[in-house]
Parts: structure tokens; sequence; C-alpha cells
């Protein structure tokens, strides 16, 4: 059968890389884009181990897969509303570029 | 087994890809002829013999492989090569769910007519038609090209517009036949309905039985007449043929995402676009037209019929071939209907386009699932 | 080595090739958004895989084709070029990589000698439509209604932070 550490595994890999790219990317449309990875990172997790434990055919334990489409759901709301807030700031200042909208550093 | 879906992918690539899609480039030339009262393209030639214009989708790959591949400069040269092939893939690729056959058994082994018949068939169409977004978009963004630019940001809004009534519209038809699969559904839509049963079904009223041979065949069109519009309006919004196609309007915007593309890269988009209206004539076929069935007349009574003359095996392969010609049929029908509509609507405004999908589609195909549903509810209450 | 377990990973090895080539990719925004769709057609796969069919295709259908399209169109709107790492943190990439990595590995070695529970079997119907449709509709009904008043809210506030001025 599917070796599931090796799902879990997998799932850690990318949340790492995901991370990486959030806290070292100057660019702000590919620091969402981190975040997005990192959600789906998130929710192979969810799967496999709702794989694990799957309930039977008659009572199925399906809780992780709807965790699932409730994460894909928030990460459409927040992208949606991410975007808008990149759109507005790159009217008012011309650049996405972390190292320019930086006022509230000292 | 995997030799069988070897097999069966190999004919529909074969028979859909390589045999169909070329015809249909001559069809649209024909048809168009006829509608236009003229002739049509008509002399390409193989030592002087013309065969009405048949050699000409040959003359056509000899042309477009033989042009010089311009690639603009300033252009990502890695994404303007890897647009037309990922246009090409989703509309390959959506063949593997289409039934050309019902189910037939033959003693002990029982052969399906389709490459893959997963129990989620029908959502695996839409998130096909989600991924073929990418290549119209790619290819206006690659070009460093403002026409082509203005083009894939049009291209991009039309097709994740439709993309959201494509399925609503089919909701309906997916809640009378009860299941997602494909061949589940062609097999739903074998028999026949009595025409006034709804009268007995929505207001009580006693239908005489003398009048029970007034029957229609359950096709997914009679259960769904709006679905079907519907769906056909969003599914050719989302091949971007006209009426649709103003991401390539020819007079607006010089060809759009089409514009810095030559010779058999522009080939393969256009293929693309030929290769997606036999999909959209065989998912409309199967989900409302009735699939691989005969109208009046169920499988098994087609094998009884013809297993009186033969044995049983030879009736069921006989059986299987009848199928498959009555699915081209219909394949066909719904290709030259694509065609009529290409050559009679004239190209609609983006505003146009737009409004035609939120402030119409939308609405209609949520007024539609409410009647659906509360139609199979006072149904199943009352039987 | 069954069908499955090499076609793991296949999809699993595509996934963090392109994760990479997403978060390493500096000079191309477009190319970024590629290797994220790759990820995400990956990962679909290996939730075919794990048997949440439905979870799947809903992954390609919402993720893939349409949360990433809208990035695409972001990035071509507002015609955004190449970029760089920041000027000051090139260390930070190397010792900041170099610490996740060894941290994880030490995680994942652990994980991998203890192991996990052996998978049971499949229950018929499992990540099908008709039972995630059950139970979004009995047990879960109401993060259905909440999610439809977040999405809500989401539309509000994307065309209000992206619609011009009228002045």
């Amino acid at each position: 059968m599917l070796p599931l550490h090796h799902v879990i595994g997998l799932s850690a890999i990318l949340f790492v890389i995901g991370m990486i790219g959030v806290a070292t990317r100057r660019n702000l449309i590919v620091v969402l884009m981190s975040i997005e990875l990192m959600l789906n990172a998130v929710n192979l997790a969810f799967v496999g181990f709702n794989r694990l434990w799957p309930g039977t055919a008659e009572a199925p334990a399906l809780d992780g897969q709807i965790f699932v489409l409730m994460v894909i759901t928030v990460a459409a709301a927040e992208v949606a509303v991410g975007l808008g807030i990149v759109i507005s700031l790159f009217r008012n200042r011309d650049s996405v570029d972390l190292e320019e909208v930086s006022l509230l550093k000292w | 087994m995997p030799i069988e879906v070897i097999v069966k992918t190999v004919f529909i690539l074969l028979v859909m890809v390589v045999g169909l899609a070329p015809v249909i480039t001559w069809i649209e030339r024909k048809q168009s002829a006829v509608m236009q009262d003229r002739i049509g393209a008509n002399r390409a030639d193989i030592a002087g013999i013309t065969v009405l214009g048949l050699l000409h989708p040959l003359a056509d790959v000899f042309k477009l492989l033989s042009k010089e591949d311009v690639v603009p400069t300033g252009a990502n040269r890695i994404l303007h090569g890897l647009a037309p092939i990922i246009a090409a893939i989703p509309a390959l690729i959506a063949f593997a769910v289409i039934p050309y056959g019902g189910i037939y058994v033959f003693g002990d082994y029982k052969l399906s007519l389709v490459a893959a018949d997963p129990d989620w068939g029908l959502l695996y169409i839409f998130a096909i038609g989600s991924i073929a977004t990418y290549g119209s978009v790619l290819a206006g963004w690659a070009s460093n090209n403002n026409w082509s630019l203005l083009g894939g940001l049009r291209v991009s809004a039309q097709m994740i517009s439709y993309e959201v009534t494509m399925g609503l519209s089919v909701v309906g038809a997916f809640m009378v036949f009860g299941t997602l699969k494909l061949t589940d559904m062609a097999i739903a839509q074998d028999q026949t309905f009595r025409l006034l049963g709804f009268l007995e079904v929505l207001f009580g009223l006693p239908v005489p039985v003398w009048l029970d041979w007034i029957r229609l065949p359950a096709w997914g069109i009679f259960y769904q007449p709006l679905g079907f519009v519907m769906f056909l309006t969003a599914i050719m919004a989302e091949n971007k043929r006209p009426p649709f196609d103003m991401p390539e309007g020819e007079s607006e915007i010089i060809a759009g995402y089409h514009l810095e593309y030559s010779g058999m890269r522009f080939g393969l988009f256009y293929m693309s676009e030929f290769i997606e209206i036999v999909v959209i004539a065989g998912l409309v076929a199967t989900i409302f037209l009735g699939g691989w069935a005969v109208p009046f007349v169920s499988q098994e009574t087609i094998i009884n019929i013809i297993s009186g003359a033969f044995n049983r095996d030879f009736a069921t392969a006989l059986c299987m071939i009848v199928h498959f010609a009555t699915f081209m049929l219909k394949v066909l029908v719904m290709i030259w209907l694509q065609m009529a509509l290409r050559w009679t609507l004239p190209r609609f405004r983006y505003d146009q386009v737009m409004d035609l999908c939120w402030k119409i589609l939308l609405p209609l195909s949520i007024v539609n699932i409410f009647v659906t549903g509360a139609v199979l509810l006072v149904a199943k209450g009352s039987s | 080595m069954s069908v499955p377990i090499i076609l793991f990973y296949v999809f699993a090895a595509l996934a963090v090739t392109s994760a990479l080539g997403m978060v390493l990719n500096v000079r191309n925004t477009v190319a970024s958004a590629m290797s994220l769709v790759v990820t995400m057609i990956a990962l679909a796969g290996i939730y075919l895989l794990l048997g949440a069919y439905l979870v799947a295709v809903v992954q390609i259908m919402v993720y893939a084709g349409a949360i990433v399209v809208l990035f695409l169109f972001v990035v071509m709107l507002l015609n955004l070029r190449s970029d760089s790492f920041a000027p000051g943190r090139q260390w930070l990439v190397k010792t900041g990589a170099l610490l996740l990595t060894l941290v994880v590995l030490s995680e994942l070695l652990r994980l991998f000698a203890v192991g996990m529970p052996p998978t049971p079997a499949e229950p018929t119907g499992f990540g099908g439509y008709r039972q995630v449709g059950i139970a979004l509709y009995t047990d879960y009904v109401l993060l259905v209604e909440m999610s439809s008043l977040l999405l809500l809210a989401a539309i509000v506030g994307a065309l209000i932070l992206a619609k011009r001025r009228i002045d």
C-alpha cells in the first residue's frame, strides 16, 4: 500500500519550501504564491491522515477531506482579497517590491 | 486491464483526432460555402484529381509545416513554445471519459467502449476545462505584444466566467440521472418515458392507460431543455469559437493571442479548437442526446432481434457496431449544429459576452436547478 | 513496487521540483506561477492515489484552474517583469535553508524510523462525491453556510479594493 509516512514527509518538505519562499522573496505576488504552497502542503497532510483512519463503509469518517475543502475555500477568498490589496498597492506606489513598501520599519 | 486501455486510447486517437479533426476543417469549409451560396475551397489536387476539396486538410498540414517559425524578440522563448502544447493537451485528454459505446458482455468478459470510466467522469471534464485556460493566457502573455496581451486578458476572463455556468447547467442533468459517471448517464437514457406522465406526477391527474403509447426516449434534452441550451452556449464559449471569439477577433485585435504564432505552432492552436469541437459534440451527445443509444430501441431489444438469426456473441458485436454508428451520427449532428451557429451569428462584444454569462446564464442555471429539484421532490414524493 | 507506489514517487518528485522552481525562480513571475500549477496538479494526482477523488477534482478546478489564473491575471495586468533576491538577504537564503533542512530532515528521520500504522483498506465509496456530499450537508452544513458568507465578504472586499476611484 501507499507509504503514508512518505506522504507526511512530502507535506513537510513542501511546507518548508513555502516558508523559504515567504521569508526570502521580494515580490509580493510570489510571497502570496508561497503561502498557497504552504496551504497545499497542509491539505496533503490532512488527506494523508484521513486515509489512515477512513472509517467504514457504513460510517465513513471524511473529516480530513471536509477540512481540505474548507481550506481551499478560505484560500480562494484570501487570494481574492490579497490580490485586491496588491493591485491597490501597485496603484499607490507603482511597485510590489517588499523592500520598497517598508514604511512601518524603523 | 492495461492492454485494453491502450487499444482504446489508440483507437480514439486514430479515429477522433487523426481521422475526424481534419475532416471537420473540410466540413467547415464546405458547410460555410453551402450556407453562403458559394463553392468553397476545392482546388487542392493530387495529379489533377480533386476530391471535392477533401485534400485541403492535407494541404493545410503541409503548408503549416513548411512555414518559418517566428518567435518575436523580447518574448519568453520557453513559454512561447510551451503555450500551444498546453492548449492542445486538454483537448486531447478530454476524450478519455467520453463513452462511444455501452457495456457489452461476451461470455464472461465485459467490454465497455470507454477508455476510462471513473465515478466522477463529468467532474473530470470540468477540471480539464479549467486547465485549458492556461494555453491561451500564456500565449497572450509570452508574445511581448500589446494586442496579444489584450487577447490573453480577454480570453482568461471569458474562459473562467463560462466554466461556472458550464458546471451549473449540468447539475440539473446530474440530478435527473443521479450519477456523474458518463456511461451510466448514457445507459439511463436507453429507455423511453411517457410523455403525459408529468400530468400524473405533478398535478395528480390520472392519465388514461390507452394514452401510454405516447412515449419519448428518455434523453437529457427532453428532461432538461434549458440545461441543454445553456450547456451548449457555455461550452461553445469555452472553445472560443465564434460567436464567442472576441479573444481572437480578427477585426478588433488582429487575432489576439494567436498573433505571434506561425507555422505548426499556430496549427496546434487551430487543431486544438477543432478537436475540442469533437469533444463538445461527444459530451453533448452523451449527456443530452442519449449517447450511443438508438431511440426507442433498447440494447436488449437489438441483441434479441439479431440473435434470432445468429449466435449471441455475434449479436452483441453487431449491436456494438450499431451503437458506435449511432454515437458517431449524433456527434456529426452536433458538429453540424456548431458549424451552423458559427457561420450564422456575428461576434459578441466583450461586455455582451460577460453580461450573457453573469447576468443571464448564471441566474437561469440556478433557476433550472431549483425547478428540477422541486419537480424531482414532487415526483419522488408521489411515487 | 506496484504502479500506485511508483506513481506516488513520480508525483512527489514533480511536486518538490516545481515547488523549488517556483520559490527559487527570480527572473520570471509567470514561470513561477506555472510551476505552482504543476505542483498543484502533482498534488491532485497524489490525492487520487490516496482515494480522495472529489478533493482531487476540486483542487484542479478551484486551485489550479481559478486561483492561479487569478495570480496570472494580476501579473499580466500589472505587467511585472523581473525580480531579484533582496540585496542583504543572500546569507538569509543560505543559512535559513540549511537550518530548515536540518530540522526537517531530523524530524523526518525520526518519523521514518517510527513509521505509521499500516494503511487500512479503502472502504467502498470513500472520498466519492456521494459520501463527501452527504457529510457536507448533514454533519458540516454550518461550515457550508459560513463558507458562503466568507466568499461573499471576499467578493465585496476584492471589488472595493481593486475598483478605480469614482471621483
